[in-house]
């Protein structure tokens, strides 16, 4: 009878490694069309064949200028940098919806993205400050908003509901002040403020892929240490104590770690739409119940942000759109195809 | 404890305030002699009626709105951080004022009532089907990730359009912070009916968000149809919320926070909250309107800021103070 019951176990953990070998597979091949295109597709034709040659000049001589400049002056930084922030929303959102045990709690809801916003927006319009500053800016401001809600919600430790109230008073309070911002600026700035909000890759230069890998280096190895205690936390402080886990430490690390991904990413391209938000959800119904799905998260939110990237350059002729409007849509239809196909929902709480 | 007649009490104090104060301080004997021996070529009296009274109904009852929507919302979906704003609700309403902006060079506020309130239950409407695709029905967390990712979709619009037309973007720029100001008496009697309705609507409800309160298999096991209640529940909430957001524009705040303030006061049953949330709203509403008035002369600071910066302290001292029970 044991032997029996040991066997079944054996097999479900099987399945569902298989399941989450497939799902991690499927992503990475559609991340890989994905980059296929991105590489190949633009206003100027290149052939596929002058584009592996530009990718490989700079150990093997340049053939062509003018391609090798578009190639890995503008085609690849945009590229990498779509993938790298893509990554870094989608394992921020995930993050803080475990840790936080609320679907909903990614940080473009709980006040991390306002305060990024409402500092850049303060940048923009009081102090006519743009590019680099702004993202600075946009930095300092979602980290001192996490670490004020952080130590708001702190009274002998912080409970998951205590940082979620806490976070959306803070948000509600940092998008008044950027509507009275709005209210009581020219048009024009207005303007500015408002392309800066909805997010972009336009801009995208080999330097801000740069800082931003540099930084995913730093800070895997501390989601490394820690992704397996979420797992205690999920299931509540005291069942997480009494499994052994280190409640404070654990939680305060990984809302480090959440905090400086949704931070650099924000400040690289703007608080893009959704992509932290509905990374998690994704992944957590491709994956069915087959683990916690913390990287299959980063690499939906990279596909999302990519593929979103190239629909907004080429959906229409005429004008590029700024990535984060299409975020938005792509990755939220994405999602409500997910809850409408998967009759039965998933672990997604 | 304040109880419902204290409640009671400080709002009609704050409507009060709300009658004597504005750019011209009006005194009591004043407003009193407008209401009973009205002269109408006298200009206080003139804007006691045409100016301060709507604009103090309007409060009134988009107050009133928001805070039984959010009370209702958060108990049919169980999840705290529920309100109108989430479920999609003011971004339909904002979808449709943008592109009757945009598209047919509206520019009138009683027409963005009603582009607003079609927009808030077509939102609500694609929302809630979404969500009650699939065998086990509109679960509160598809619920909310239904109402989060079409919140998603229509803000995508709403900005692809806001940043392609400069005009919609100044005129909606004002609108989308949420305001009372302007507000005649024809938006106070368009949108009361429907107030009036939504919150029976939702007071009938209170009973069956009690039982659901409870989880879902308690609730079924004590005879409750999970889903009408649900759908009862949700039908209250967008019709409060539609006529608060088009009465007023988006105002997020009130309907997020209030209900968890009403809770913390009387506990978890909802024949509780329903009302204490119904009275505490107006009051922060009206009592940020009064400040939003005289904070900055000669100008004003628009509702919806001031409700936020008002409340958030408040609510975040509340939270920290008080064991909340969670829902």
């Amino acid at each position: 009878m044991t032997i029996l019951s040991l066997e079944t176990i054996a097999i479900v953990r099987r399945q569902r490694l298989s399941h989450a070998r497939r799902v991690t597979f499927g992503l990475l091949s559609a991340l890989l069309l994905a980059c296929t295109a991105a590489m190949l597709l633009g206003d100027f034709p290149v052939p596929a064949l002058d584009v592996v040659q530009s990718l490989f000049s700079p150990l093997t001589g340049s053939a062509n200028r003018s391609v090798d400049f578009i190639v890995l002056q503008v085609r690849l930084p945009r590229l990498c940098l779509a993938l790298l922030s893509g990554a870094a929303f989608g394992l921020s959102g995930i993050i803080f919806q475990t840790l936080l045990r609320n679907p909903l709690a990614s940080p473009d809801i709980i006040g991390i993205a306002h305060g990024a916003s409402a500092a850049a927006v303060f940048c923009i319009i009081i102090l006519g400050w743009s590019g680099l500053s702004v993202s600075l800016g946009a930095f300092a401001g979602a980290m001192l908003t996490a670490l004020a809600i952080y130590l708001l919600a702190w009274r002998n430790g912080v409970t998951a509901y205590r940082v979620v109230l806490i976070g959306i008073a803070t948000a509600a309070m940092l998008s008044a002040v950027i509507s009275y911002l709005f209210t009581r600026a020219r048009l024009f700035e207005v303007q500015q403020a408002m392309a800066w909000l909805v997010g972009s890759l336009n801009a995208a230069r080999p330097e801000d892929s740069i800082v931003l890998a540099t930084m995913l280096v730093l800070v895997l190895p501390l989601l490394l240490a820690l992704v397996r205690g979420l797992d205690g936390l999920e299931l509540g402080d005291d069942t997480a104590y009494a499994l052994g886990t280190r409640v404070e430490i654990t939680r305060l690390g990984l809302m480090l770690v959440g905090v400086a991904l949704a931070a650099f990413a924000t400040a690289a391209v703007g608080p893009v739409g959704f992509v932290a938000f509905v990374s998690g959800p994704i992944a957590r119904r491709l994956m069915g119940g087959a683990g916690r799905g913390v990287p299959q998260a980063a690499l939906v939110g990279a596909l999302v942000m990519l593929a979103s990237d190239l629909a907004a350059q080429h959906a229409l002729a005429s004008v590029q759109l700024p990535t984060g409007v299409v975020t938005g849509g792509f990755g939220a239809a994405f999602l409500i195809w997910l809850l409408i196909a998967s009759g039965r929902s998933g672990r997604v709480n | 404890m304040l109880g419902l007649p204290g409640l009671a009490m400080a709002l009609l104090a704050v409507a009060i305030l709300s009658l004597t104060t504005g750019a011209r301080a009006i005194p009591y004997d004043m407003v009193w002699s407008a209401f009973f021996s009205f002269d109408p070529a006298a200009t206080e009296h003139r804007i006691i009626w045409d100016l301060r009274l709507p604009r103090t109904l309007v409060g009134l009852l988009v107050g009133a709105a928001l805070g039984l929507a959010g009370a209702v919302l958060q108990g049919a979906t169980r999840n705290p951080l529920a309100d109108p704003s989430i479920l999609g609700i003011n971004s339909g309403a904002a979808l449709f004022v943008v592109v009757g902006v945009a598209v047919f060079g509206i520019t009138q506020l009683t027409t963005y009532v009603w582009l607003a309130f079609i927009g808030a239950g077509a939102a609500m409407l694609v929302v809630y089907s979404i969500a009650a695709l699939g065998r086990e029905g509109a679960t509160p967390i598809k619920l909310a990730l239904a109402g989060a990712a079409m919140t998603a979709v229509m803000q995508a619009i709403i900005n692809a359009i806001l940043l392609t037309s400069p005009r919609t973007l100044d005129e909606v720029r004002f609108w989308q912070v949420g305001s009372l100001a302007g507000r005649s008496m024809d938006i106070a009697l368009q949108v009361s009916p429907f107030i009036l309705a939504g919150a029976a609507l939702a007071f009938l409800t209170a009973r069956l968000l009690d039982g659901l309160s409870m989880g879902e298999d308690v609730a079924r096991s004590l005879g409750q149809r999970i889903g009408l209640t649900r759908g009862l529940a949700g039908l209250a909430a967008v019709i409060l919320a539609g006529a608060a957001v088009s009465a007023a524009g988006p105002i997020a705040f009130v309907g997020l926070t209030v209900p968890h303030v009403a809770r913390a006061i009387t506990g978890p049953s909802y024949r509780w909250i329903l009302p204490y949330s119904m009275l505490m709203a107006p009051i922060l509403l009206l009592g940020a309107d009064v400040v939003g008035r005289v904070i900055s002369p000669p100008g004003e600071v628009q509702v919806g800021i001031v409700t936020a910066f008002l409340g958030a302290p408040f609510f975040i001292a509340l939270v920290r103070r008080r064991k909340l029970a969670a829902l």
